[in-house]
């Protein structure tokens, strides 16, 4: 039954943007699929307008940063409020300049949530009608989720991290 | 605008002048640190700027360097009015990584304690609007009832507002009889208390002219801002993750979910009112279902072992130690689990790679989402009913901000 539905969803996806999914899996029965990030805004309408699809809440969306492969990942988590279905979308966005187009024209909820990954994470959403920081003040300079900064003081030298399994 | 514009005595008839009002950060009326830039024409707001971020602490940051038991203090802090809630939201959630088993009578033992502290938190947010609209009477009447729900957490846990509450895997020690004692008093003396407290403002003229058609917003808006808990279904969309997505044995118990019809302050006000007899009744349910069995689950990786057997047997004091030192392995995964919490759906958004913290975590806080909607369910009202719509919406500034 499960497998059946999340099937349904991968197959009309795959027929309108066969060529945009990266990968496809399911971690803890969430269905998680990795688009290429050009054309997300237009995955997502069409996951908010199908008639089968219908996924027309924003539950959460954020930044990942992945050092090693300095990319930096967006995603979208929607749920269908009807069938009670939920999906993960992803996408992955080169860390030096990230910048992928705002989803603030499909849901208002994403306005601060875009808000939060820029400020967090430096992610530029194109068109976004006030991208400005949210939490942090407004002059910093840096991007303070990325995992380059680090939480403690590097200076500190009475604390072993070797000793901490750090 | 400068001073001397807003008095100049030649003003043209069709030109309008607005005045610009900050009501915040800290403003008595608003219950948290809020910012909002108004802009006036009298009394009537025109247009609305929240700023936020005045208690940040970045707890997703401080969470990649910490081991998953040290992470429960951080939630405690995000909902403080319902805190248990959020320290059992992500105990589950580490639970759902681990793919632990946990015994029936845990289950039901937070349900016991999660509906504790929504009730806490809608007679606060209940309370709070009978303040604004001038009824400080029902407020110290119903703050003395939280005062009983904070003795049981005390004697459940130690600890009052910021709980820290159970243990992933179960409880730190079961119930004591003072504890379930204190659950039956309260369960006999609140229900009398919240009889008289509805007697007081629900049908009462001036409360219902102040609140009925204020801060109105309809279903689509709600939804495509966003909305969970109280503040979507007082807009009419019966969306409950405790019903939706059952989560620690919800199933089990027979409860509905209230809804409104305008989502505007009285609707949000009647819908946490209604809420609050449904938990008496779940945790009336859940008292009598109450299975035997084990306080916690078998999970000697993550649940301390008891005391003497630390200091006596050598397996032990090794869990413990590595336990404390955050040592243990978890497994590499990504995981999203979902409570109901006092304001709607409390997510978390888990990435472990496998490591002694988490990878990334991310807390959907229902406040943060919802709160963005303020500015336009404010435009055009008064200025008073701003002030009531923000209480109605309980927007708590700890979990705004994480």
């Amino acid at each position: 039954m499960e497998s059946s539905k999340t099937d349904a969803i991968i197959s009309i996806i795959r027929q309108e943007f066969g060529s945009e999914i990266v990968h496809i899996e399911q971690p803890y029965q969430l269905l998680t699929i990795t688009f290429k990030p050009e054309r997300i805004i237009d995955i997502i309408q069409l996951l908010y307008s199908h008639n089968e699809l219908q996924f027309q809440f924003l539950t959460t969306l954020c930044g990942i940063h992945y050092p090693d492969q300095n990319q930096i990942a967006v995603m979208y988590q929607l749920h269908n409020l009807r069938t009670n279905q939920r999906i993960r979308l992803k996408i992955f966005l080169s860390a030096d300049q990230p910048q992928v187009p705002t989803l603030t024209g499909i849901f208002s909820a994403a306005n601060w949530m875009e808000r939060e990954t820029y400020d967090f994470f430096g992610v530029t959403f194109i068109g976004h009608p006030n991208l400005k920081r949210i939490l942090n003040v407004e002059d910093m300079i840096f991007f303070p989720l990325r995992k380059e900064f680090p939480l403690e003081d590097q200076t500190r030298e009475d604390k072993n991290d070797a000793l901490f399994g750090r | 605008m400068r001073a001397e514009d807003s008095i100049s005595p030649i003003v043209q008839p069709e030109e309008k002048q607005y005045s610009y009002l900050n009501l915040g950060p800290t403003h008595p009326a608003t219950h948290g640190i809020f910012q909002n830039v108004l802009k006036m024409d009298g009394e009537v707001i025109v247009e609305a700027e929240s700023t936020i971020g005045y208690i940040h602490r970045a707890f997703e940051k401080l969470a990649e360097r910490r081991p998953f038991y040290q992470i429960t203090p951080i939630t405690d802090r995000m909902n403080y009015c319902s805190a248990p809630i959020n320290n059992i939201g992500w105990h589950m959630t580490v639970e759902k990584l681990l793919g632990v088993e946990i015994p029936k009578r845990v289950q039901y033992l937070r349900v016991i304690i999660m509906e504790l502290a929504r009730i806490t938190d809608h007679l606060i947010c209940n309370a709070v609007i009978g303040v604004d609209t001038g009824a400080l009477t029902g407020f110290v009447y119903m703050f003395q009832q939280r005062e009983h729900v904070y003795e049981i957490y005390e004697e459940i846990c130690g600890a009052r507002l910021t709980t820290n509450l159970g243990r992933i895997g179960g409880f730190e020690r079961d119930f004591s009889p003072k504890a379930w004692a204190k659950i039956e008093k309260f369960l006999k003396e609140f229900p009398e208390v919240l009889k008289e407290f509805e007697k007081l403002l629900v049908r009462n003229r001036i409360f219902m002219d102040r609140t009925i058609g204020v801060g109105g917003i309809t279903a689509e808006r709600a939804l495509n801002y966003g909305f969970t808990g109280p503040n979507l279904r007082a807009a009419g969309v019966d969306y409950d993750v405790r019903v939706m997505n059952p989560y620690s044995s919800y199933e089990d118990f027979n409860f509905t979910v209230p809804v409104g019809t305008q989502g505007d302050t009285y609707d949000r006000f009647m819908v946490r009112q209604a809420e609050m007899w449904q938990s008496l009744s779940i945790i009336r349910q859940a008292i009598d279902k109450m299975p035997a069995g084990p306080f916690h689950a078998d999970v000697p990786d993550f649940y301390l072992p008891p005391k003497e057997e630390v200091y006596n047997n050598m397996e032990s004091l090794i869990y413990h130690f590595k336990i404390v030192m955050g040592e243990t392995d978890v497994p590499k995964g990504e995981v999203y689990h979902s409570v109901e919490g006092g304001n709607g759906e409390l997510g978390f958004y888990l990435i472990s790679d496998g490591g002694r913290t988490p990878f990334r975590l991310h807390f959907r806080r229902p406040c943060f989402i919802y709160y963005q909607a303020y500015t336009e369910m404010v435009k055009g009202s008064m200025l008073s009913d701003a002030i009531l719509t923000m209480s109605s919406m309980n927007v708590i500034a700890g979990e705004l901000d994480a």
